[in-house]
């Protein structure tokens, strides 16, 4: 089933006078369940796509639908309780609330959603078990290591239950064993929860456990392979 | 959880909001105890109005305070005091005889006003009785004894059981003298009331002055409790309508302007401290924003709408600023409680107050009302206060903010 349907995406900037297609003319789709990489050198366009699927920038021209929902049609307002209700975030820098403990960073987006408290703690305990911090769950971020805050992280992209996962650059400030630790989770919450995972990396133990590698270069798609 | 998260924003620079706090609970913590202290300043001001100089009502013929004269006097002075002392919540009511006179020594003379009283009425209205420090009060049936104020004995340079002379106007017009003797001294908080001021016997001042006995310029009333005055005036007016019945804010409007404004100073005074604390908020609050830029935009991203964005740094900054609000009135109380009991003593060896008919030794008078009062403009300054800082977080982009190094 398709998750994300793009259509004719352009993402023009005016430089200095002279126009940049961050995004030319891309069209892609991506179905449940989905673990992608979007690979590409610096500037080619990878965060900007990727801000743009995410409703994070608006497109020049072009059509994303997420579900049933053109995000690019919708107004600033909607846009921000769309991505609170359907859209994952994974950070490069882990990006929690410091002031608040492992547990309390899950429950806060469960929070924004103005779920009912059982279900809160019920199931950050859940998936903080999943990623392997079922004993740090009062744990403030500054008492954490790279590799846990970006599990904590993981576990708040699922806690509003998503339709799909963005993650920019997620392994960028970890370890070979972190990240090792960090794709083994991710991988297996997408399997178990059937989540779409897409990510933007350069890291080649990224792209190896992807089960689908889109190139990106000067803005277009030049290469989308099926691994597995 | 929007609340949990900005009070733990507050204490992540525990010293920057230290300080903010603590700038906060001097600036309430001056105006609050500022307050209080002209509050009971105004007080004990107008309770020595009414009890030693005024009363709370005084009744006079029509045209007797514009234009004072012997002539002018209440022929049926009894019959008066006798209706207004059965009305409830009456304490006492005392009849006046009013003249001007000149006052001399063995070596000096002065202007006064002489008033004949009925030593035992006087008593329940106002407390000069209570107020002599040298001598008695009234206690002597020897002929012309005269009560003279403390100030005025010693710009005569007399004593108890000097002699004084008065020199005075009778009903026909004749200036007459009377030899007068110092029975006491009166010692108020007010020392120009004392200078020109002096007490006798009614029976004698009327036959000095050649009037009938029950005649009087002047009905003094004091009601029991001064909470009851405007219910009580309003009873006696209507009862004598040829006289003029004027409460003791028309008698003394200088009295009154000073207490009623005292809340207008004290409101401007409290609004100029916080407009000076409004801006060391903002300062900080704007800070508290733009060094974390970053995670603001990382709430943004994943689905904090604007509102709670801007709830957000509006709570931290109520909560920032009702913390040294606390603080600067729980100090404030407790100075306030102290020195309610203790009094202040602002004198330092000076008069200046007493000769304006203010005690030098202040009882600061802290009620709810200032404090809810203080309370209502801390939260709207600190509301105010968090709107630039707020605005500014609201026009962060997400994306852009995400990628920021702050």
């Amino acid at each position: 089933m398709k998750v994300i349907d793009i259509k004719d995406l352009y993402k023009i900037y005016e430089d200095n006078e002279a126009e940049v297609h961050a995004v030319d003319g891309i069209s892609l789709s991506f179905n449940e369940g989905e673990f992608a990489a979007i690979v590409g050198p610096s500037g080619s366009g990878k965060t900007t796509l990727l801000n743009i699927l995410g409703g994070l920038d608006k497109p020049t021209s072009g059509e994303i639908t997420i579900g049933n929902v053109k995000i690019n049609e919708l107004p600033p307002s909607k846009l921000i309780d769309f991505r609170l209700h359907n859209i994952g975030f994974v950070f490069q820098a882990y990006n929690l609330i410091p002031v608040l403990t492992a547990k309390e960073n899950v429950e806060f987006i469960m929070d924004l959603q103005g779920r009912p408290k059982a279900e809160k703690e019920k199931r950050t305990r859940e998936l903080l078990e999943q990623v392997g911090l079922g004993d740090r769950l009062n744990s403030r971020p500054n008492r954490l290591s790279g590799g846990q805050q970006q599990r904590v992280a993981v576990a708040r992209a699922l806690a509003s239950r998503p339709k799909f996962v963005l993650a920019d650059e997620p392994t960028a400030n970890l370890d070979s064993k972190s990240t090792e630790n960090l794709l083994d989770i991710m991988e297996k919450l997408n399997r178990e929860e059937n989540i779409t995972f897409i990510f933007s990396t350069h890291d080649p133990r990224v792209v190896k456990k992807a089960r689908r590698v889109i190139t990106i270069e000067d803005g277009k798609v030049i290469k989308d392979e099926a691994i597995r | 959880m929007l609340a949990q998260v900005s009070w733990r924003n507050v204490w992540r620079h525990k010293l920057r909001s230290s300080v903010i706090i603590f700038a906060v609970a001097i600036g309430i913590f001056a105006g609050v105890f500022a307050w209080a202290f002209y509050k009971g300043m105004m007080n004990e001001r107008v309770e020595t109005a009414i009890s030693t100089e005024s009363s709370n009502i005084q009744i006079h013929q029509r045209t007797y305070l514009e234009d004072p004269g012997i002539k002018k006097f209440i022929a049926n002075g009894n019959e008066i005091a006798e209706k207004i002392e059965k009305i409830q919540g009456i304490k006492g009511v005392s009849k006046r005889l009013l003249s001007n006179a000149m006052v001399t020594s063995a070596e000096q003379g002065t202007g006064v006003m002489v008033i004949g009283i009925d030593p035992e009425q006087e008593k329940k209205v106002t407390n000069i009785s209570e107020s002599v420090s040298i001598g008695t009060y009234f206690k002597e049936t020897g002929k012309n004894p005269v009560l003279i104020g403390k100030k005025l004995a010693e710009k005569l340079k007399i004593k108890e059981r000097s002699k004084i002379v008065l020199t005075l106007q009778q009903l026909d017009g004749t200036i007459t003298r009377a030899q007068f003797r110092v029975a006491g001294i009166y010692n108020i908080t007010n020392s120009m009331y004392e200078e020109m001021n002096v007490f006798v016997r009614s029976q004698d001042l009327a036959g000095i002055l050649q009037l009938d006995a029950s005649a009087c310029h002047e009905i003094a009333v004091k009601v029991v409790d001064n909470n009851t005055e405007n219910v009580i005036f309003n009873k006696i007016k209507p009862l004598f309508p040829s006289l003029d019945v004027k409460e003791w804010r028309e008698l003394m409007p200088e009295v009154s302007v000073a207490e009623e404004s005292i809340d207008v100073s004290m409101i401007v005074f409290i609004i100029v401290i916080l407009v000076g604390l409004s801006l060391a908020i903002i300062n900080t609050m704007l800070m508290a924003v733009l060094e974390r830029v970053k995670e603001i935009g990382m709430l943004m991203a994943i689905g904090m709408t604007r509102k709670r964005v801007f709830n957000m740094i509006l709570l931290e900054t109520i909560f920032l600023t009702i913390t040294g609000m606390v603080v600067g009135i729980v100090i404030a109380s407790l100075l306030s409680l102290y020195f309610g009991k203790t009094g202040i003593d602002i004198s330092m060896g000076s008069e200046v107050y007493e000769s304006m008919g203010y005690t030098s030794l202040i009882y600061p008078v802290l009620s709810a009302k200032i404090i809810i009062e203080v309370a209502i403009m801390v939260v709207i300054a600190s509301i105010l206060s968090a709107i630039y800082p707020a605005w500014k977080a609201l026009k962060l982009k997400p994306a852009d903010a995400i990628r920021s190094d702050v």
